[in-house]
């Protein structure tokens, strides 16, 4: 079948496919992990000489070791308030994924569907969270649904905006072959457009996760809920209120590291989706 | 649409005259921020023809190519198709292969599923494709590289699966738009080989749009002239060298005075929109 005289190797002139990469470094790597690892180690040293240096009494900075003993001893309150506000958190980033990305597609149907809704959702984003807060609780049937209406609205909107301005942002020469070839409407959508935004929807989706979180502490702030039942953020005012500053740092540690998380897993997420073909998650070599 | 038959005189130089696969009647295009495209634009292409649209850019030669390829309607004027078959819904199938100016490559798919996606939008499966796809690969020298991604290949590799895309679906008539024209002139050159070599071999009709006087020469046994503003016609002339043209035709006589000539022409119609 082959009409041209193409060498078993195929053609030499216009050839240059980068070989593979050369396998990576062991060295390097374990210094990616080492420094910022010793970083930390230097900075608990740091404070922990800090305090035991200046006798700073322990309800104004507690030392590292008191701090880890409380997240060890009050593991039976912290722990269920982690899950509280990890649960809305990742509601509140789903549901907001879902409608992010579902506006997102309704919105680049029409252009006057945009100019009927896109305000709103600039409207949403703009009124400071804590501001709508008290208003969510009288409407909302529990606290727990008013929070998670809070963080639903913050994390949504990058969400949103990210992934409509993907959806817009496909290779005009694409769409011409899409419609050369008679693509309909949803094979133009699924096997064009989702994936040309699949990049901006994932910058959308790291913003939002970190939002969420923060967020879903905010609103509980707003909320003053308390109690059984309440998230980190209650533990942190009520670790105020008493003074007990160990367990405080205890709980903000623990929100730290979920948000650090929540971070890693939004980029390796990226990474897993966009290392075979985006320019962001390629080396660049010179 | 059942075109009458026309005199063979409106047909242009080379091919067989007898049978017109696209027919283009008194067709003006204006743009909505009211710039004149093309006007009264007339233009037979007969079957088997490697027809080169030649002209200075704004010229409308790309416009020509689109609406042929029924991206956009023209102002006014007919579009015939006397050959089209017509598919169950009484559409008719215009068996169009269409070439960018850039690869115009899914960037987070295979070179496969580049190749692939004409016959995926129309219904046929991964596995179903494959011999239609491994086909056209083979076509363009690539079959080795089916599950490499665009970003791995050179230029003229992307240009390749770009054309391998365009044949996977065995068009009747292959629409390039200055297909070549970012390439350096080593892959250039190969790649006109290679296209004539597969025109050859398969009897396409090609209209390929071009701003480089030796490349159409080289490639096309008739070059259409146009000039710019309004976009039009000014000259329709037949190469007539025979084919297989190797890369001794560049060097040879025959070849110089056809680009003297097409050179000249070009040259006119830059003088025609200089005064226009």
């Amino acid at each position: 079948m082959t009409a041209i005289e193409t060498p078993p190797k195929p053609a030499v002139l216009d050839e240059d496919a980068p070989l593979p990469a050369e396998p990576g470094r062991l060295g390097e790597k374990a210094l990616r992990i080492a420094i910022p690892a010793l970083m930390m180690l230097l900075l608990v040293l740091v404070w922990a000489w800090y305090v035991a240096a200046n006798d700073v009494p322990h309800y104004i900075m507690p030392s590292p070791l008191r701090v880890a003993q409380a997240m060890i001893e009050d593991w039976h309150i912290l722990f269920p308030a982690l899950l509280v506000t990890l649960k809305i958190t990742f509601t509140a980033l789903a549901l907001a994924l879902v409608g992010g990305v579902a506006l997102a597609v309704l919105l680049i149907q029409s252009r006057w569907i945009e100019l009927a809704l896109y305000p709103y959702a600039v409207i949403l984003q703009v009124t400071p969270i804590v501001a709508i807060a008290p208003l969510i609780l009288i409407y909302a049937p529990s606290t727990q649904v008013a929070l998670l209406i809070c963080a639903w609205i913050v994390a949504f909107f990058p969400i949103l905006s990210n992934t409509a301005q993907g959806l817009k942002s496909v290779d005009h020469n694409l769409l011409n072959l899409f419609e050369l070839y008679g693509a309909n409407r949803w094979q133009t959508l699924f096997h064009l457009r989702l994936p040309a935004a699949l990049p901006y929807f994932l910058t959308g989706l790291r913003i939002g996760g970190g939002l969420a979180l923060i967020a879903a502490v905010v609103a509980e702030f707003a909320a003053g809920s308390a109690g059984a039942g309440s998230g980190l953020a209650f533990r942190l005012l009520e670790s105020q209120f008493r003074l007990n500053i160990p367990r405080l740092f205890a709980a903000l540690i623990l929100l730290s590291v979920t948000g650090i998380l929540i971070f890693f897993a939004t980029s390796f997420l990226s990474h897993l989706l966009l290392h075979k073909w985006h320019e962001s998650a390629l080396k660049r070599e010179n | 649409m059942n075109a009458p038959a026309r005199e063979p005189a409106t047909e242009g130089p080379g091919g067989d005259v007898a049978r017109t696969i696209v027919s283009l009647r008194a067709i003006n295009k204006v743009f909505s921020n009211g710039t004149v495209a093309l006007k009264d634009m007339s233009l037979d292409i007969g079957k088997g023809q490697f027809v080169s649209l030649l002209g200075p850019s704004g010229c409308g030669k790309s416009t020509v190519l689109r609406l042929i390829a029924g991206l956009g309607d023209p102002s006014s004027g007919t579009i015939h198709w006397p050959m089209a078959k017509r598919d169950g819904s009484g559409h008719e199938d215009h068996e169009i292969g269409f070439v960018f100016q850039e690869p115009t490559l899914m960037p987070w798919a295979t070179v496969y599923k580049n190749v692939w996606l004409p016959l995926r939008l129309k219904g046929l499966s991964k596995s179903a494709a494959r011999e239609e796809v491994m086909n056209a690969l083979e076509m363009v020298g690539l079959e080795g590289f089916a599950d490499a991604y665009p970003r791995e290949l050179s230029g003229g590799m992307k240009m390749r699966v770009s054309i391998a895309r365009a044949l996977v679906t065995r068009p009747k008539l292959l629409l390039m738009d200055e297909p070549f024209a970012a390439l350096d002139e080593i892959t250039r050159f190969k790649l006109n080989n290679d296209l004539l070599h597969l025109w050859e071999s398969f009897g396409w009709t090609v209209i390929f749009v071009t701003h480089s006087v030796f490349e159409s020469v080289y490639l096309s046994n008739r070059i259409v002239v146009m000039a710019a503003r309004p976009g039009r016609v000014v000259a329709d002339m037949a190469i007539d060298a025979p084919y297989p043209r190797e890369d001794e035709f560049r060097t040879s006589t025959p070849y110089n005075d056809y680009c003297r000539m097409a050179s000249n022409a070009l040259h006119d119609a830059m003088s025609a929109t200089a005064e226009a």
